[in-house]
Parts: C-alpha cells; structure tokens; sequence
C-alpha cells in the first residue's frame, strides 16, 4: 500500500485567464485564478476544499475535469499522467465525474431524468438498453422511484430531487472519484442534510474517493477526511480536518473558522474576523498573498513568498509564522 | 447492492411525462388565434395541392372579349383579368407558386442558416468571429436591395429568384442560431456532457439541437411572410417568376395598368398575400407564446 501512488496527484496546477483589450485582443493583464496549486487525494477519502468566491475552488474543478484547459501543472491519476497516452483524457473522465452547484442548469430542460442519466454510458458505447437500466437502478439508488421519476422532466422535480439526479448522472459512468462542486449549497438545511447523509452512504457502498468543494466550513467538516484551504489561488493550508479545525495555523484559517457562528450566544463575537475583500487577482499583492488583510503581517510578509510548509503530520501551512528561520518575529525558532 | 454494470433491474414500464413539444401542443390549442392562423394556413395550403381540382376554368386560357371583368360577373365569380383569365382559378392556382416561392427559400435558409449559426456559436472562439462577420458582410444590404441584385445578377426565373431569396434569409437565420446556440454551450448541462467524455457531435445531437431548433424555427417561420412579399415583389419587378404563370405578386404587377377602371379587381392578388402573410404572423406569434414555457 505504502508504494501505491495517491489516486489523484495534483502538482504545481495553474489557470491564468488573459484579459485582452483593444482594437488588437492582446494581453493586457492576466487573472492569476488558480496559480501553482498542488495536492494529492487517497482512495476512499474525502479532501474538502474550503475558501471564499473567487478564490478558485471551483476554476481548479473545473480545471480538473479538463473543461478548461490549464495553463500548466500535471493531473496523474494512480501515477499516470493524465491526458498522455497512459491515461488519455476520454478514459479520465469516465474514473473522474462532478456534480455542479445549480442542480436546474445542469440537466438538459428537453430530456427526461432517465435520458440524462443514460447518456454518458451510452458515449462510453455502453448499449443503450444496458444504460437505461443502470440509469433506473441508479435512480432507486439515491431515492427517486424509477416508475414514477424516470420518465420526468427537470422541472418537474424539486431542488433535491434535481440533485439527486444529477448525483445519478455522475455516477452512471461507474466513476471512482466524484467532484462535487458546491452540490448541496443551493439547497435548503434539511434538504441539504438528506443529500450530504446520500453521499456518505454511496461513498461507503461504492468505495468513492470525494473531492468536496464548499463555502460551508460546517458541511465541510461534517464530510472531510482531509481539508485543503484556498486563498487567491494559491493553498494557504492544508491537513486533516480535525487538526486543521483546531489548531490551524494559517491566519487565514483562523479567520475563517473565527466567522463560524459560536452555538454559544455568550461567547459569539461582535467584530469582524477579517476585514475587507480579498485583494484582486489580476495583481495579486506581492509576498504572502494574505498579508494586506493579516493581523500579524510584518515588513518581510510582503517581500517574502512563503512555500508550504509541514507544522505536523500531513499538516501543512503557507505562512512564515511556520517557517523557521523565515524572519517573521513568531517564526519558529525566532529569538522572542 | 444491485449490480449496475451488468443491469439486473427489471425493465418496468414507468410514467411518463408529456414531453415539451405535447406541452407546446396543448398551449398551443388554447390560442384561439393562433389555432385561425393556423387553419388559414392549412387551408391555402390544400388549395394548392388540390387547385386543379379546385378552380372552375384554365387559369391559362384567355378570352380577349372578355378582359377585365369585374367580380360578380355572371360565370367569373372573381372577374377576369387584362387577358380575359378567370380571376379565381389564377388565385387558386397562384397560391401555388406563391407559397412554393415563401417557403422553399426560408425552408433552404433555414438549413444552411442553422448550420452555420450553431458551428459558430457551439465552437466560439476565432471560428465564430470569421463565420458572423461573413454573415454581417451580407446583413450589410437592405434585404430588398440584395434580393433584387443577386437575382438581376443571376438572370429572371424561379430558380434564380430561389436562390437570391435564400442568401437573403440566410443571415438573420444564421444570427438567431449563433446566440441561441452560444446561449446554451455554456449551461452546465452541456459541461457536464463534455464532462461525461462526450464528442461534440454527440452533445449537439442531444443536448444543443433539442434546445435550438425550436426558437430558429419559429423565427424562420416569422420570415416566411417577408419572402412570399419580396418574392412578389421580384416577380413585379419581372425577376422572379415569368408569364403567364399565375403567381400573386405577377398578377399584381401585370393587372396595374387597369388600377383606375378595375381597382377592386387588382387589390384581389395583393389581398391574397395580405392574408396568406397576416396568417403566417399570427400562427408564429401564437407558436412563440406557447413555447416560452417557464417551469
């Protein structure tokens, strides 16, 4: 097992959108979305992936699923390079599905549930008999009663429901990893818990391996084995949940998890916990990203990129406060 | 768990849902209007296919004793016209050409419009610019002026004057596609089917066509008016279909000269494209409304 390579190996990914102007669409700036992102996911986990819009959660989704294309950095999957001829890309997308947030826009209006459930098999040359039967089986599965939803429209059918059918849909292909790009954001909490408590019992019976993209610290926790922290496209942090959610050491964590509603009304806290907007990507401050908006931000965190850095056993943080000998005065190792 | 792969589910019937089109089609029943359009339309159609059986004498033949009578004439319900012809049968017959010169070229249009409008709007990116500025190349013109330039250029005859009508209609069909079609390849519907590892064949087949065709459509069909009048008015202006074919817009043409001593008698082929036109809108209109459907 130990020399087995991670299911999902992401190194040094980048998306950096041009935006062009003028009479002759040159380059004039570019949007640094994603830039130089890199993790790997194990079988059979969850890796949460947390962080504000426009952080580039979703772009690195995206640009996982190859629906853009990046601007560089590799996607191996069991150790092979995908979009190569060891794992070309058509046969990526049958191991790798997602599910998008808004569960009306992404089923076809004119189809009926079971045709859209079916018709990934069918461009796999699956028969399109053999399709529309796992596309059943798959409906009972996440608890929509073929006899009566199969033959339904999108419209017909509630924000869960539609959910529910886009979970099929992803799962038509027998996939082994399942994006799910802010799935259950959209819907409402009792809903929402119905479709997380869905996903824990299809990764169980399948042996799925979850890439789980939220705003929702909470969902976030509920779901994560492992909990990657972004900040304008870079990783601030990244570690187990349990560890990442108690003693994070990030400030930009810590910031996040301060704006998590306290269940204790004596002890919730009146005052922002991060001020301001995130800085635009087009020019992204130089050094450590977070530093315009960090409380403990000194001279050298404006000069000085910080990498990340390992604080505990797969616990890692980009910030110099975790760097020794990185000259930030809480650096560890730094004279007091 | 049940075994998905090799499907040992039972293939049971289920419930269907009325699909869009049955939806449209109940909508649409309930527009009084547009269902009288839509027998109008249905009903000068069948004139054509059955004038033969249809009209009371030859629209060829002509009496010169008997040029110009007005409507009401005893044998000649509709008069005759400048060559002695029963006005009525020419009417009937007239529908014939008239409507085969609204339709064919909006229909021909339509085809290569729609083809070149979802290329463009599905691809997007340089191939989209180069495919629209052509087609704005040719949006450039007044549609009147192009019509009768290209068919002068090419010489009177039906076949030519098909032909220029077609490239007329062609742009606005071929813009109307674009932005539907650019509209839908960015849904998340269409990204999931890239997503899926579909090609792009597979994806405009089931997933943009289902959702295109039916707004370019009922626009190509709002057109089939503007045709059959430019079409008369190519044949009017001797560009389009010749004598002594019996055609609305021809007849409008060569009955102009008794427009002070038969007024009523020329207004006839000009009402006929007044109805046949108004009738199309009004179907169009009706068609529109029942397809905008909002879940």
């Amino acid at each position: 097992m130990a020399n087995q390579p991670p299911l999902l190996e992401i190194a040094n990914l980048t998306k950096h959108f041009p935006l062009k102007s003028g009479l002759l669409n040159r380059a004039t700036s570019v949007v640094r979305a994603v830039d130089g992102v890199s993790f790997s996911v194990a079988e059979g986990e969850t890796l949460g992936i947390v962080g504000e819009s426009g952080c580039g959660k979703s772009t690195t989704a995206r640009l996982l699923m190859h629906l853009i294309e990046p601007t560089s950095g590799t996607i191996r999957f069991r150790g092979q390079t995908v979009g190569t001829s060891e794992m070309p890309l058509k046969e990526f997308r049958r191991q790798v599905q997602m599910v998008f947030q808004d569960s009306y826009a992404s089923l076809n209006p004119r189809l009926t549930v079971e045709d859209s459930v079916s018709f990934s098999p069918t461009v796999h040359g699956i028969s399109r008999d053999v399709a529309v039967r796992r596309a059943r089986s798959l409906l009972d599965r996440v608890g929509l009663e073929p006899k009566r939803f199969a033959g339904r429209y999108p419209h017909e059918l509630s924000g869960g429901q539609r959910q529910r059918v886009n979970i099929a849909r992803a799962l038509a292909l027998e996939p082994r990893i399942l994006i799910l790009d802010e799935a259950v954001s959209a819907l409402d909490k009792s809903v929402e818990a119905q479709v997380l408590n869905l996903l824990l019992d299809l990764k169980q019976e399948m042996g799925l391996t979850y890439l789980f993209i939220s705003h929702d610290l909470e969902v976030v926790r509920f779901m994560s084995d492992r909990v990657l922290v972004m900040y304008l496209g870079k990783v601030a942090e990244t570690g187990p949940t349990e560890a990442l959610y108690t003693d994070s050491r990030h400030p930009y964590t810590t910031a996040l998890l301060g704006s998590l509603l306290s269940m204790d009304p004596d002890n919730r806290r009146t005052e922002a916990p991060l001020a301001g907007d995130p800085p635009n990507p087009i020019n992204p401050p130089p050094g450590c990203r977070f530093h315009t908006r960090c409380a403990f931000a000194e001279p050298v965190c404006s000069s000085t990129e910080p990498k990340l850095a390992s604080v505990s056993t797969g616990h890692e943080a980009a910030c110099l406060m975790s760097i020794v000998g990185s000259g930030h005065s809480k650096a560890p190792g730094a004279a007091a | 768990m049940q075994d998905v792969s090799t499907g040992q589910v039972v293939l049971e019937p289920i419930q269907r849902s009325p699909g869009y089109w049955a939806t449209v089609w109940t909508r649409f029943k309930r527009d009084p209007v547009a269902v009288g359009a839509g027998l109008v339309v249905i009903a000068l159609v069948l004139m054509a296919i059955f004038a033969p059986y249809i009209a009371p004498q030859d629209p060829y033949k002509g009496m010169a004793l008997r040029r110009l009578r007005p409507p009401g004439t005893e044998g000649y319900p509709l008069g005759t016209d400048e060559l002695g012809r029963d006005m009525l049968s020419r009417l009937i017959y007239g529908a014939r050409l008239s409507l085969f010169m609204g339709v064919t070229p909006v229909l021909m249009a339509l085809v290569a419009g729609a083809a070149i409008g979802i290329t463009a709007g599905y691809t997007g990116g340089w191939v989209n610019t180069l495919l629209m500025r052509i087609v704005d190349i040719f949006f450039a013109f007044p549609s009147v002026l192009l019509a009768i330039a290209l068919s002068g250029a090419l010489g009177a005859g039906i076949a030519n004057g098909l032909i220029s009508l077609t490239v007329v209609f062609i742009p606005p069909i071929a813009r109307v596609a674009e932005s539907v079609t650019t509209s839908v390849r960015t849904r998340d519907y269409v990204e999931a089917a890239r997503a899926s590892g579909a090609g792009s064949l597979a994806i405009i087949r089931k997933h943009v066509l289902g959702n295109v065709l039916g707004p370019i459509f009922v626009y190509a069909m709002s057109l089939i008016a503007v045709c059959m009048i430019l079409a008369s008015g190519l044949s009017f202006l001797g560009l389009g279909v010749k004598p002594p074919e019996p055609e609305w817009g021809l007849m409008l043409n060569t009955l102009r000269t008794a427009i002070y001593t038969q007024p009523l008698l020329c207004a006839l082929p000009g009402l006929m494209i007044f109805i046949t036109s108004i009738a199309f809108n009004l179907l169009t209109d009706g068609l529109r409304s029942a397809m905008d459907l909002k879940a």
